[in-house]
This record gives structure tokens, C-alpha cells and sequence, in this order.
């Protein structure tokens, strides 16, 4: 029964390994730390936002703005550093809190205002993207000491690999989030709110503050992804992630979390991303494969996950079934 | 025992909601140490009396003392800080989460703020110890069974040093050896001084565990008594009703003998509900279902009107064999239900009275022949007139209407298609005494016109009065059959109790 | 037939009984989304004067309202299916993607076979319905939360459209299929007349039949609708069915438009216009009643406010920060908790004010 809860994890887990070997099978160079650790730095931003998505989804929510904060933030970014001279940390300083109020004005119209969750975040979408070409329609490139320290930051892996400034980011947020889910009452609110929400109340939850500082989190994690992002692209455009909502909530459904919420773990999401970005490193590796069947194959492992999902919850809410009838 | 203390006093209380009055001037005493159970048919107001003593809902009249004070709790979590405790017949935990999470919920051991998962484990450990539980409390609470489940609520309301514990139906899907490590608990508890209130329709167990009881019936207290000085059929009389006695059986439908087999259910069952039910409706009958609150009459109406799939025997109706699979089955044979769940599942809310009363219809009649909208008004004027449905209009949304309306309408839908057999489940619960009084003439009626009906109710002399024959279930098979002479309320109410 | 003798009695009845016509209230609902409309029209006018100015050229109407209506048919389209599917108190997000899909294969099939127009119409809406038959059974038998169902679409079928189109953009030379996009008929871009049409057909259908009333049984109460004799299941998958004969149907338009099929951004985001359409022409997102009318003005509505923006002169970079503005204002709207606060604000802000000029 104990396994059951973490099947998804292991099959994702299986699968990762299983493309990784098959990868490493056919091509040469494919099974090398090279291809891990690029893995992870050119991830790094969709990592980070998938960090976020999972604990809104994990909660019973979705947060479909965070593309579009992805974009903001670069773009806000890159005009400080720019246009206005701001140093780059100055600027973060600026479009982190900035980006919590972002978060927690959605958190409030979800709990206060008893709006849904996905047409809030809708519009939360359409705003930070308004508010990113109103900036600047164009891409604004940042040139920048910092920005140069950053990209050379990081060490060499014996087999090559490079870890770089964003992986590090990425690795500390990650842990971050790991003891925030399991170690705190806050982590422990969020899958009570998945799970129930009445119940959640009922025992106490304060369940305003757990919705908004979720959907406050989930705001800095993509507003922190955004600025990795200019690391990754030294500029910011306003058309930057578009779509990277969708990619980060397929990440999190492949990892094992329920979309209904209640129950999940991060590291699944992580494993999510990796296999996503397996799957596209070996379509470039194979080189005869065309990018879109990247999307036919995510979509048919969605599929597969859900149908997966499905069935676990139906075997467990039939053996619950089965015993209380029984019982009566 | 020394001279117990009143924990808690109820004076007088009242709930009104629109239209109804749920509690009248209900008194209840409550004193440490004792299990007091709280007992009344469905609908008698022992779930609104729960919540206004938990601070569920608010009273609209009359005074509460929790230790000679009076007070009135703003919320659920303000009566627990208080020391009031209610575990729900659906166990209000969260599934997802850990036994010990939701044992610990909000309270968790921390160290540097970080919640420390041992301590945590060891302390669940050790207070499920107290309940004879020995389990592993780090797997998620949907992994127990319902009982396991029902003890862990209950150790968390004594985890919060709980003086009042208020258990809402908690052996409603235990089995028997669950149900004694359950009133082992309760026994434990009430010697600890923790007043229980114990809500239940198993009357056996009312006896095993209670000292006090406490019943009402149509939102007033019939009485207090001594679990001991109350003898069980004097106790099944002050739950259905007092004056049964002297009400005679108005035989106004007696059947000819030679009538048509209509329904025939035979052996029937579904899985985890009912067993090996067999009972006959001949043309023209009404047939009451008689029993408890879970006694299986509802799941009876269910598994003929092809909600349920049936695990074992079969349905003639009309001499064919039916086999249902939806609902849309049963009415195309010419069956219609008026359901228990009124809100739930019979009524859609936002639609008018009108496309109330003509979706059956329509729905037979397919999707493609629209019923001209004159004829919808038509069709509605005419039972808004007939059934004396009190609305201004036939274009309000039914959900504006009191309960009693409500079920008229669903009446005038299912007379619109005209089914041969009609099961009404519960069909005055919930309804003011005036639609109550008209709904019963309706039945009546529909009896002399000849329809077929079958019945479920708690009203007992309502029953009597109507039904050709009546069929006693408990424990969700049948106990037996009573027409003619035989079917008299104290006969049903004995063969209720012992079965 | 004993049964349906019997209920032709009940009618006979009724029909005997005091008939009164009772009044079927046009509701108030109509009201805020048309004034939204007339005020953004006015707003137009007020920027520039020849804004309701049309003029006809070969055969064919010019003008600012006809250019709003002409670019809102794609989206109106969408949100005429997608009306029908939030009523269910479902959801489709791979409308985009279907589109995408239909007008991929009709490309194909116009430039690789000599297959007659008709067929290839048939073709692309046959794509949508399969589609949509797709989506519709994930939901109604195999229960799968509408978003989840038909996000895999979303992000699954712009691949499928991709992998026809062999990542090209398939240009096809065919006047008779790009007059569906490009042409006109009686003065009016043929766009209009297609939306038109749907609309007058899909009206007819649902209100003409019994089958919209169904659709908001369901919505409202699927439980008590299966108990009344409605096969919930079987209105579930009509609705995805329609919902993506719609976006066929708009995929086809939007392909003839550019004479090629771009799966990449062909009907890109614009699920979430229409759903937003929906939810401004006043439906709840939960189910229950709808109005294909509202729906229609909701987009009109969301594509006024664009052509606004460039009338009065903003640059066209605002145009999704006031969209996005508008949008919250209307959802703060709808909520039952902002119409109370703002009720019981009002007259405070009234007191105040008659205590300030006192």
C-alpha cells in the first residue's frame, strides 16, 4: 500500500533512467555528465517556475500567470540594468517584492472574492504580460559586469559538465522548497488544502494566509525564473515564456502530482522537467526527429499519467468503499 | 459515582431557517461522565441541535451554558478551544495527509521552527496507544479503514482536551467488533469525566452504551429519559410518534385479490447495500417500505429505479424482465422516483417551475420534440393550479420555493408522464405541516386513481393509512410483510424493533 | 403506446385548464455586457467621428464596424462552442489547437489531392469532431477533470497539426477555399455570414429543440438530470463534439484567411479569448444557463476594446493591460462578495459626500 503513493514517482523516475540508457545506447557523447548537467542549466528557469507550479497544484489550484511573469521580470530586469543603471541585485530587489504583491493580489481574489483560481491566474496572465510590452515591446539586451561575473561563476565536473550560477539557484531553491513542503506547518496547510479545504478549515487551517502566501510564492519562484532566464539570454523580451505555464504544469502532472491536489512531491516535478528535457535532447541527438514530436510525446505521457492516476485513485476509493460496506 | 456535574445546558433553543422551523424549544442536559444519546428519525433536528451546540450554525433563540456559563460559540474552532469536539458521520480528516499529521494538525512538535516528524510520530504513537491502536502513524489516514479513521477524529478531539465530545453517527459503517473497540473507548473516556453525546439509528447499541437519552421528533424534545427505565418499544414510540395507539387503519385501499402483479422484485441485492430483498406491488397497490434510517428502504427505491446495479436477483415489472441500467431505463418502463435528497437530486435549482415541472416529459420524448413553450405554460398553469403549488409565477426558479412546493412540483413532473409505479421516498420529509397535510391527500388520491405506489417513510401512521400492504426492512433485508388486520403501527414498530 | 397516450392526456388536460401566459422575463442579465458594448462603441465614436462611417467597394462594405466584426469571427466561432461546454460546467482549452489541426488538414488535402471543395470542408469539420468526440470521453466515461482532459489535446494536437504540416507552413492556391476566409457575399465579409449562420443554426438547434434546456439541466444538476431521464453522459460529449466543430470550423476561416496553415500559431491563445467572452457575457464558470447572444457580445465586446485602443490613439502595447484590466473588473464583478461590499460602500460614499458639501 506504502508504494502506492510513490508509483508515479518510481515509473517517472524509470522513465527518465529508461530514455537516458536508451539515449546512451545509440549515440555516443549521450550518457555523460555534459548532457546531466546541461540539462539542468538550460532548464534552470522552467525548473525553478515548476518548483512554484507544484505547491499552487498540490494546494487544489493553477497559476497560469507565471509565463507571463517569467517575462515581466525579465523584462523589468533588463530595463533597470539598462536604461536606468540600477546594479542588477538593486533591480532584484525591486522585482521580487513587487512580484509577491503581484501574487498575493491573485491570492486574494481566489480566497476573498471566491473567484476560480484558473480564470484569475488567466488574467493575472494577461496582465503581467500587458505590463511587459508596455515596458518595452522590444528585447532589451543587458550589458553588464554582473552579468558577465554570473556567466562565468561555477565550476567544471570531471567529465566536463559545467554547473553554472543558475543550476546553483536553482539546487538552493530546491532545497529550500523541499524543507518548506516537509518541515514546516505552512508545507503541511498546503496538502491539507488539497486535500480538503472544508476539512482543512474545520481543523484550524488558516486557510487565507496559506492561499495567498501560495500564489505569493509561486509569483517570486517565476519572477526568480525570469531573471535566470536574462543569465541564460542576457536580454529580456516580452514575449519570453510563452507558454512555459503549460510546460511547467505538464512537468508537474508527469512527476506524479494529482492535478486535483493533495498529494505530490517536488523532487517528482523535478524528474518531470528531466524527462521532458531528455526526451527533447534526444530528439536533437537523433537529429532525424522532428521537433513536435517533443509535444505528441508529452501529451501522450500526460495522457498516460492521468489514465495512471485514474486508476490508482479509483483501486483506492474502491478499497475504502469495499470496507466500509462491508463493515455495515 | 459521586454527583455528576451538568457540563452543558441547552434552555429553550430555537432554529428557524426560512419557512421552516427546525429546533422548537429544545432543552438538553448534559452531564461529565455519562453517554447521552441523542435519538430521533431522520429530520428531527438532531443534526441542527449538533450544530448549533458546536457553534456550526447559529441559534435563533434560547440560551447555552458550557459550565454555568452562558455562552454562544462564533465557529466549530471557537467551541473546540473550548473543549467541545465533534466527530462527523464522514470523517472530517484529511485523507491525504499522514495519521499523525492530522492527529497533530496545527499543533506540531518544532524545533527552530522546523517540525519535528519523530516526536511527532512517537506522540501519535502513544495517544493511539490509549485507544488500543497500534498502527503506522506516518501512512496517509485514506490507507485505514473507516472505523480506524473514526477512532483517530475522536483521538484528536481528546488530543484537544475535549470535556464535550459529540459523535455524529460514528458506528454507522463499523462492523460489530469495531463498533465494541469503539464503546470501549467511549466506556474510558466517560470514566475519564468526558461527557459523550452519542448520535445513532441503531437502537441495540443505544442500550449497550448509553446512560441517558434524549429524543426529538419534528424539531421539539419528546422527552429525557433513563437508558434504563426505558424499555425499547415505548422508546421507538416516542421516535415515530405518541398518539399511534389510538390512529385505526383506514383500509381506504384494499386491493382486489386478483389484481396484476406489477413489481416484482425478486432477491434481489447490491453490492455492499442491500441482500436477497424479495416484495411484490400489484396494480393499483401501495406498498409501504417501513424501517430505521439505514435500514435499506432508500437503497430498495434506488436499485428499482436503476441507480444501483443490482449484484443478484431481478425486476419484472409488468411481467417483462427489466434490466435497468440508468434511471432513463426504469422511466421508459414506466417507473418514476421522487427522491429522498430532494436538493440533491431531484429539483435543478436555477431552472424555473416550469422546466420543472416538463423535463421528464421532454426527456422521453426526446431531445428533438421540443414542447412548444405554449404548451410548457400550459402544462405548468395547470399544476400550479391543481397541486395548489404556492408561487406567483411559473417562471421562478424552483430553488426559491419552500421545501413543501418544491416536492409538489416534482410530483406534477412525474403526473405529466403518467408512470405506472410512483416511488415516493420520504416524500413529506423536510415539509411544512400545511404542504405536509396536502401532499398526503395527493398520494391518497393517485392511490384511488389507481396508480401503483411505493413508499418510504418514518411517518408511520401516514403508512397505515394508505398502504395496502407494508413491508418491514432492518439491517437493509426484509423482516417481514404485514397487510389487513396485521398492519397496524405498534405491529410495524414491534416487528421494527425485534425483527 | 399506453405511456405516450397518457401523457398526451396530461397536455389535454393542461390544455383545458386556465391558461394565463405567464411572463418569460428577459432578464436583467442582457443589460451590463450590451451597455459594456454600447459604451465602448460610444467611446469609439467619441475619438473618431467617422467611426460608424461604412462605405461600399466592389461590392463590398468598408468600415471600422465591419473590420471589429470581421476579425471577432474566429473567436466568436470558439466562443459559441465554448458556451456550450462551460454550461456542462466543463472546460476546453484545446480549441486553439484544433483549430490548428482542421485548417493543417485541409491544407494538406488542398494541395496534395484535387479533392472537391465540399470534401474538404467535410474533412476539416469531421477533424474537429473527432477532436472534440476525444476530449468529450475523456470527461464524460472515463471522468477526467475537464481542464486536464482537454489540456492534453492543448498541448498533444499542436504537435499532430505540426507532424501533418511536416513543421512547414503549407501554402495552398485555392480561390474557392480562400473565399471562405477572403470573400464577401451581399455586401459582408463571408466570416460574418459563417458566424451568422452558426449562430442562427446552432440557435435553432438548441432552442428549437429541447437540447440547450438539457445542456443547463445538466449543467445545473447533472445528479437530478440522470434521476429525470437525461443521458448526462451522452449531452457531455455533444458538447466537446460542438465545441470542436466550432474550432474547425475557425481554423478553416483563419487558414483560408492566409491561404496556408501555420500549425505553430494558427488559433494560438485564443481558447483563452474565448473562454474569457464567455465569462464576460456573464456565464459562470460552474455551469448552468447560457446565452449564445451574451457570449457573442462578450467577444464582441473584447474586440471593441482593442479597436479602441487604437482609435484613441494609445499604442497598440496597452492593448493587453487594459484587456487585462477590464477582465478583473468584470470578474471582481461577479463575485457575490465584491456586488456586497461595493452596496454597502456606496451609500457610506454617498453620506460622505452630501457631508462634505454640507
Amino acid at each position: 500500500m506504502m508504494s502506492v503513493r510513490y508509483l508515479p514517482l518510481w515509473i517517472t523516475a524509470a522513465l527518465l533512467c529508461l530514455m537516458f540508457g536508451i539515449g546512451g545506447w545509440q549515440f555516443d557523447g549521450f550518457a555523460s555528465l555534459i548532457v546531466v548537467s546541461n540539462l539542468f542549466s538550460d532548464n534552470a528557469f522552467l525548473l525553478i517556475v515548476a518548483l512554484g507550479m507544484t505547491l499552487v497544484i498540490i494546494s487544489g489550484g493553477i497559476d497560469l500567470s507565471v509565463g507571463a511573469v517569467i517575462a515581466l521580470s525579465g523584462v523589468a530586469a533588463s530595463l533597470l540594468i539598462s536604461q536606468y543603471q540600477w546594479h542588477p541585485l538593486l533591480a532584484f530587489a525591486l522585482i521580487l517584492p513587487v512580484a509577491a504583491l503581484f501574487g498575493a493580489l491573485m491570492g486574494v481574489l481566489i480566497h476573498v472574492y471566491k473567484l476560480q483560481p484558473f480564470i484569475v491566474t488567466l488574467a493575472g496572465m494577461f496582465l503581467a504580460r500587458g505590463l511587459a510590452t508596455t515596458l518595452s515591446e522590444e528585447s532589451v539586451a543587458i550589458d553588464h559586469s554582473f552579468y558577465d561575473a554570473i556567466a562565468e561563476f561555477g565550476f567544471v565536473l570531471p567529465g566536463g559538465g559545467w554547473v553554472g550560477a543558475s543550476t546553483m539557484i536553482f539546487i538552493v531553491l530546491l532545497l529550500l522548497v523541499i524543507v518548506l513542503m516537509h518541515y514546516s506547518r505552512f508545507g503541511t496547510y498546503v496538502y491539507a488544502l488539497g486535500g480538503n479545504s472544508q476539512s482543512a478549515e474545520l481543523m484550524g487551517v488558516p486557510v487565507a494566509r496559506t492561499t495567498i502566501a501560495i500564489y505569493v510564492l509561486s509569483s517570486v519562484l517565476a519572477a526568480l525564473a525570469g531573471i535566470v532566464f536574462t543569465f541564460y539570454t542576457f536580454s529580456g523580451y516580452a514575449l519570453a515564456g510563452v507558454g512555459m505555464e503549460l510546460d511547467a504544469i505538464a512537468a508537474v502532472v508527469i512527476g506524479g502530482t494529482l492535478l486535483t491536489g493533495g498529494s505530490g512531491f517536488v523532487i517528482g516535478t523535478v524528474l518531470g522537467v528531466l524527462l521532458m528535457g531528455v526526451i527533447q535532447t534526444y530528439i536533437i541527438f537523433d537529429g532525424s526527429l522532428s521537433s513536435w514530436w517533443t509535444k505528441i510525446v508529452i501529451g501522450l505521457l500526460l495522457f498516460g499519467f492521468i489514465l495512471l492516476q485514474k486508476l490508482l485513485s479509483r483501486r483506492t476509493a474502491l478499497t475504502t468503499a469495499a470496507r466500509s460496506t462491508a463493515h455495515g | 459515582m459521586t454527583t455528576p456535574s451538568l457540563v452543558l445546558e441547552l434552555k429553550q433553543v430555537c432554529k428557524h431557517f426560512p419557512g421552516v422551523k427546525a429546533l422548537q424549544d429544545v432543552d438538553l442536559r448534559l452531564f461529565a461522565g455519562e453517554v447521552h444519546a441523542l435519538l430521533g428519525e431522520n429530520g428531527a433536528g438532531k443534526s441542527t441541535l449538533v450544530k448549533v451546540m458546536t457553534g456550526a450554525l447559529a441559534k435563533s433563540s434560547g440560551e447555552i451554558y458550557f459550565n454555568s456559563q452562558n455562552c454562544s460559540f462564533a465557529s466549530p474552532a471557537a467551541a473546540q478551544q473550548a473543549g467541545i469536539s465533534t466527530v462527523y458521520q464522514e470523517v472530517n480528516l484529511l485523507p491525504n495527509l499522514s495519521v499523525a499529521q492530522n492527529l497533530f494538525l496545527g499543533h506540531e512538535p518544532r524545533r527552530f521552527g522546523l517540525i519535528q516528524h519523530q516526536k511527532m510520530q512517537q506522540q501519535a504513537q502513544q495517544l493511539l496507544l490509549r485507544f488500543k491502536l497500534n498502527i503506522d502513524v506516518s501512512a496517509p489516514l485514506a490507507q485505514y479503514s473507516v472505523a480506524v479513521q473514526q477512532l483517530i477524529a475522536i483521538a484528536r478531539g481528546v488530543a484537544m482536551s475535549a470535556k464535550v465530545l459529540v459523535l455524529d453517527e460514528p458506528t454507522a459503517s463499523l462492523d460489530s467488533s469495531e463498533v465494541q473497540m469503539l464503546f470501549d473507548v467511549m466506556r474510558q473516556l466517560r470514566d475519564q469525566g468526558v461527557a459523550i453525546v452519542f448520535i445513532t439509528h441503531f437502537l441495540d447499541q443505544v442500550y449497550q452504551i448509553s446512560d441517558r437519552i434524549t429524543v426529538l421528533r419534528n424539531g421539539s424534545k419528546v422527552g429525557e429519559y433513563l437508558a434504563a427505565d426505558l424499555p425499547r418499544a415505548r422508546l421507538i414510540e416516542a421516535m415515530l410518534g405518541k398518539e399511534l395507539q389510538q390512529l385505526t387503519h383506514q383500509a381506504a385501499t384494499t386491493t382486489p385479490a386478483a389484481a396484476e402483479l406489477l413489481l416484482v422484485l425478486n432477491n434481489i441485492a447490491v453490492k455492499g447495500s442491500i441482500s436477497g430483498i424479495s416484495l411484490t406491488v400489484a396494480q393499483g397497490q401501495a406498498v409501504g417500505l417501513a424501517g430505521l434510517l439505514g435500514s435499506g428502504r432508500t437503497e430498495v427505491c434506488r436499485a428499482v429505479y436503476g441507480v444501483d446495479a443490482l449484484s443478484q436477483g431481478e425486476i419484472q415489472f409488468g411481467g417483462r424482465t427489466l434490466r435497468l441500467q440508468q434511471p432513463a431505463d426504469a422511466i421508459k418502463a414506466g417507473i418514476a422516483l421522487c427522491p429522498e435528497e430532494r436538493k440533491t437530486e431531484g429539483i435543478i435549482g436555477p431552472l424555473s417551475i416550469r422546466e420543472n415541472i416538463m423535463l421528464a416529459l421532454q426527456a422521453r420524448r426526446g431531445w428533438w420534440r421540443y414542447l412548444p413553450v405554449k404548451q410548457q405554460q400550459q402544462l405548468a398553469a395547470f399544476y400550479i393550479d391543481k397541486l395548489h403549488i404556492a408561487t406567483p409565477d411559473a417562471e421562478k426558479p424552483i430553488e426559491q420555493l419552500s421545501g413543501g412546493n418544491q416536492q409538489k412540483v416534482i410530483l406534477a413532473r412525474w403526473l405529466a408522464i403518467n408512470p405506472q409505479l410512483l416511488i415516493l421516498d420520504e416524500p413529506t420529509r423536510g415539509i411544512d405541516i400545511g404542504a405536509h397535510a396536502e401532499i398526503l391527500l395527493l398520494i391518497k388520491s393517485l392511490c384511488q386513481q389507481g396508480m401503483s405506489l411505493l413508499v418510504t417513510s418514518s411517518e408511520l401512521e401516514e403508512l397505515v393509512a394508505f398502504a395496502g400492504k407494508v413491508v418491514v426492512l432492518r439491517d437493509r433485508q426484509k423482516v417481514t410483510e404485514l397487510s389487513g388486520d396485521t398492519m397496524t403501527a405498534p405491529h410495524i414498530m414491534q416487528a421494527i424493533a425485534e425483527g | 403506446m399506453k405511456q405516450t397516450q397518457s401523457c398526451t392526456d396530461s397536455l389535454q388536460q393542461a390544455r383545458l385548464a386556465r391558461y394565463s401566459p405567464g411572463s418569460i422575463k428577459a432578464s436583467a442579465r442582457y443589460l451590463w455586457p450590451l451597455a459594456a458594448l454600447m459604451l465602448l462603441l460610444a467611446v469609439n465614436l467619441v475619438l473618431d467621428a467617422s467611426f460608424f462611417q461604412l462605405s461600399f467597394q466592389d461590392g463590398r462594405l468598408y468600415g471600422s464596424l465591419i473590420d471589429i466584426l470581421n476579425r471577432s469571427a474566429p473567436v466568436a466561432l470558439l466562443a459559441i462552442g465554448m458556451s456550450l461546454v462551460i454550461a456542462t460546467g466543463g472546460i476546453d482549452l484545446s480549441v486553439g489547437a484544433v483549430m490548428a489541426i482542421a485548417g493543417a488538414v485541409c491544407a494538406n488535402l488542398l494541395l496534395q489531392t484535387a479533392l472537391p471543395l465540399a470534401l474538404v470542408i467535410a474533412a476539416g469539420l469531421a477533424t474537429g469532431i473527432a477532436a472534440g468526440l476525444i476530449n468529450g470521453t475523456l470527461v464524460s466515461y472515463l471522468k477526467i477533470q475537464p481542464i486536464v482532459a482537454t489540456l492534453l489535446l492543448m498541448v498533444a494536437g499542436r504537435g499532430v497539426a505540426q507532424l501533418i504540416n511536416q513543421g512547414q507552413i503549407v501554402t495552398f492556391q485555392r480561390p474557392d477555399f480562400a473565399w471562405l476566409g477572403t470573400g464577401s457575399w451581399l455586401g459582408l465579409p463571408l466570416p460574418i455570414w459563417l458566424v451568422i449562420g452558426m449562430f442562427a443554426l446552432s440557435q435553432l438547434l438548441l432552442r428549437r429543440t429541447a437540447l440547450g434546456l438539457f445542456i443547463e439541466a445538466v449543467g445545473c444538476n447533472a445528479t437530478a438530470s440522470r434521476y429525470l431521464g437525461i443521458n448526462d453522459k451522452a449531452i457531455k460529449l455533444f458538447v466537446y463534439a460542438f465545441a470542436g466543430f466550432c474550432a474547425a470550423l475557425a481554423g478553416m476561416i483563419s487558414a483560408a484567411d492566409i491561404q496556408g496553415s501555420d500549425a505553430n500559431n494558427a488559433g494560438l491563445w485564443l481558447e483563452l479569448d474565448a473562454i474569457l467572452a464567455v465569462v464576460i457575457g456573464g456565464a459562470a464558470l460552474s455551469g448552468g444557463r447560457f446565452s449564445l447572444l451574451l457570449s457573442v457580445i462578450g467577444v464582441l465586446i473584447i474586440q471593441s476594446l482593442s479597436t479602441t485602443i487604437i482609435v484613441s490613439g494609445l499604442p497598440a502595447k496597452f492593448n493587453l493591460l487594459i484587456k487585462a484590466l477590464v477582465v478583473l473588473l468584470v470578474l471582481l464583478l461577479q463575485s457575490d462578495k465584491f456586488r456586497r461590499q461595493l452596496s454597502s460602500w456606496l451609500p457610506k460614499l454617498r453620506k460622505w459626500r452630501k457631508g462634505g458639501q454640507i
